[in-house]
């Protein structure tokens, strides 16, 4: 049976999907897409290949328009595309990376068992619930004044560390140190500052998340066990969240300034949410100045949410945190632009690497691995929804010449929330969980629906394509055990 | 009579296509639209009001700036509007003053978390009356 997608898609093996130049006058470069053919029919249906078509029209885009196999549709680029673009001459668009600036995912290990865990689950879920703020409109315990924020901009995860949540150990192992340079709090307007103050150190709500979970699978025992994975049934801690209202405005302030800045510079394009600027100009550099702060903000934000982890574990198991193991794996941002290095067709250029709702990949040896990672590689992180699992992978050599060091970043939506409400009416998610032994709490039960699993792709799906297609290689797998739904 | 706004149900995001019979009414159904996602806009009172005045370099922007400054009002200061008066509409200027109240927990059960209006499928149309559509970030 012929498919909607024949001679319009290309396909390069089992894995790799190009989008060819001539699929929409006025792209740049093709698009690739890595996913199976399986997944390709709702990825079409979603007509997601159009938004990374319209990714490809970017001034200075390079090699092609990148999707994961996670895609979706998004509003401008798509959720799971990867672009990189000249600094000499091309552009850096705040749509490519999105409102929630630095949305990402942390990980914490520890040495503790599902058998020591589970009789207590109850106890630890309600002690993370009340530690860790979470749900729409919540506010932090953290009081700041607009000069501390200022701080905060600045020095990312380290102010943190100063104020005593968390250790210098976490920096180590945090992306960029938790704290990207060249952040300008003079760029960043007085109504983000607004709404950033109270919000720091809240996990927000829609599918923000901190679960507790145990390892259920090891795929590569020496790279699990550099990481301090030692075996299934040990149980780890992942937070999922981003920089709140201060990234959202961020990114409102900046998208509408840019769509000004287009006409300026005479950039056509074929949809306003990617408004852009040339990345050396005025406004291209005001972006990135706030989106590093935004990106800081996020960093600040699950160190301080992990801190409180740990005070949460350390309290019911009435241990040290030396005793629990509870260090922190690796924190990665799965929405910024990035200044990098890459090699493409032998060139070596500097690039602005927009990964929206991508995670970096970098592999064994490069320079902005850590210390600890040099022999394995980049720990990435990529968390399923919250029936499923997540996974832990490192980054690869082939996501460097393929990806720009990217890979996937979770599931993937395939229904809408309204959808995933409708289609689950009268279902009682927390009993559907609990069942199944994993215990959850929220503040909003009505949401829960459109965070459960029928809402998603299969995690691991998604995540055996990038491993097969070599842009990042599993390590471990994990499932959840007791879930807070912001 | 035409509905004052239809929810527009897509896979990450939600979005609103409201109606007036001016674009003064059509900008502040949009406005109802979006608190509509947030709560239930017959548990919102009138008991304050906030006046807004924006500038924007054509329409469409300022249907996006007109929602993510309500956005803003709501995120920074936790206001719910219900009424929308628009004294001022061009084609770059918007002056209005919303109605509402301070979110109350015991009253107002917050429906979804809007982070911004977005400029995809944005649409300001006269046809039928007018039309307006946005999409929002949730």
């Amino acid at each position: 049976m012929a498919v909607p997608w024949q001679g319009i898609l290309r396909k390069i093996d089992d894995y790799r999907w190009e989008i060819p130049k001539s699929y929409k006058p006025g792209m740049a470069v093709p698009g690739l897409i890595f996913t199976s053919e399986s997944m390709l029919g709702h990825i079409w249906q979603e007509q997601v290949f159009g938004q990374v078509a319209n990714v490809a029209f970017l001034p200075g885009i390079v090699d092609h328009s990148l999707a994961m196999p996670d895609i979706h549709w998004g509003y401008g680029f798509p959720i799971g595309g990867v672009a990189a673009t000249r600094v000499k001459d091309g552009v850096v668009s705040p749509g490519g990376v999105g409102f929630d600036i630095n949305c990402g995912v942390r990980l914490l290990r520890t040495n503790l068992t599902k058998e020591e865990v589970q009789p207590k689950i109850k106890e630890i879920v309600a002690a993370l619930f009340t530690n860790v703020p979470s749900g729409l409109g919540s506010t932090g315990k953290i009081r700041l004044n607009e000069r501390e924020l200022d701080e905060v901009l600045i020095k990312g995860s380290r102010w943190a560390v100063e104020k005593g949540f968390g250790e210098a150990e976490d920096i180590v192992v945090t992306e960029d140190n938790g704290g990207m340079k060249g952040a300008d709090p003079a760029k960043v307007s007085g109504k983000a500052k607004k709404r950033g103050i109270p919000q720091l150190g809240t996990l927000g709500s829609g599918n923000h998340f901190l679960e507790v979970q145990v390892v259920d699978a090891i795929y590569d025992r020496d790279l699990a066990k550099g990481m301090g994975i030692n075996e299934a049934g040990q149980v780890l801690v992942l937070i999922h969240t981003g920089s709140r209202g201060f990234g959202h405005q961020v990114c409102s302030d900046y998208v509408s300034l840019l769509g000004e800045a287009v006409k300026r510079y005479g950039i056509e394009l074929p949809d306003r949410q990617l408004a852009c600027a040339p990345i050396n100009s005025a406004e291209g550099k005001d972006y990135l100045a706030a989106m590093s702060c935004a990106a800081n903000y996020a960093w600040t934000n699950r160190q301080c949410i992990a801190h409180w982890v740990r005070e949460s574990f350390i309290k019911v198991f009435s241990k040290s945190k030396k005793e629990l193991g509870l260090e922190q794996i690796y924190d990665v941002a799965h929405n910024i632009a990035k200044i990098e290095e890459h090699e493409t067709n032998l060139i070596k250029q500097t690039l602005c690497v927009h990964r929206k709702g991508a995670t970096r990949a970098f592999p064994a040896g490069h320079p902005d691995v850590p210390d600890i990672y040099q022999r394995i590689g980049q720990p990435v992180l990529i968390p399923g929804d919250m029936g499923r699992c997540s996974y832990v992978a490192v980054g690869t050599e082939t996501a460097m010449k393929e990806t720009f060091g990217s890979t996937c970043h979770g599931a993937g939506r395939v229904q809408s929330r309204a959808g995933a409400k409708r289609s689950l009416r009268g279902v009682d998610i927390t009993q559907t969980l609990a069942a199944r032994g994993i215990t959850v709490k929220t503040g909003d039960i009505p949401s829960l629906a459109e965070e459960a699993s029928e809402a998603y792709k299969d995690v691991n799906e998604v995540v055996d394509i990038t491993h097969n297609a070599g842009i990042s290689r599993k390590v471990a797998r994990a499932v959840p055990l007791g879930v807070i739904k912001g | 009579m035409k509905k004052e706004f239809e929810i527009i149900d897509h896979t990450a995001d939600i979005g609103i296509k409201a109606h007036g019979s001016s674009l003064k009414e059509a900008f502040s159904n949009a406005a109802r639209g979006l608190f509509y996602l947030i709560t239930e806009l017959d548990e919102i009172e009138e008991i304050l009001h906030r006046d807004v005045e924006l500038t924007a370099f054509d329409q469409e922007a300022l249907l996006v700036e007109w929602l993510n400054e309500l956005i803003y009002l709501f995120d920074a200061e936790n206001l719910l509007f219900k009424r929308f008066d628009i004294i001022k509409l061009s084609h770059t200027q918007l002056k209005a003053s919303c109605y509402g109240e301070k979110v109350n927990s015991s009253k107002h059960k917050l429906k979804i978390g809007v982070k911004a209006a977005t400029y995809h499928m944005l649409k300001v149309l006269k046809s039928d009356g007018y039309q307006v559509q946005v999409l929002f970030d949730i």
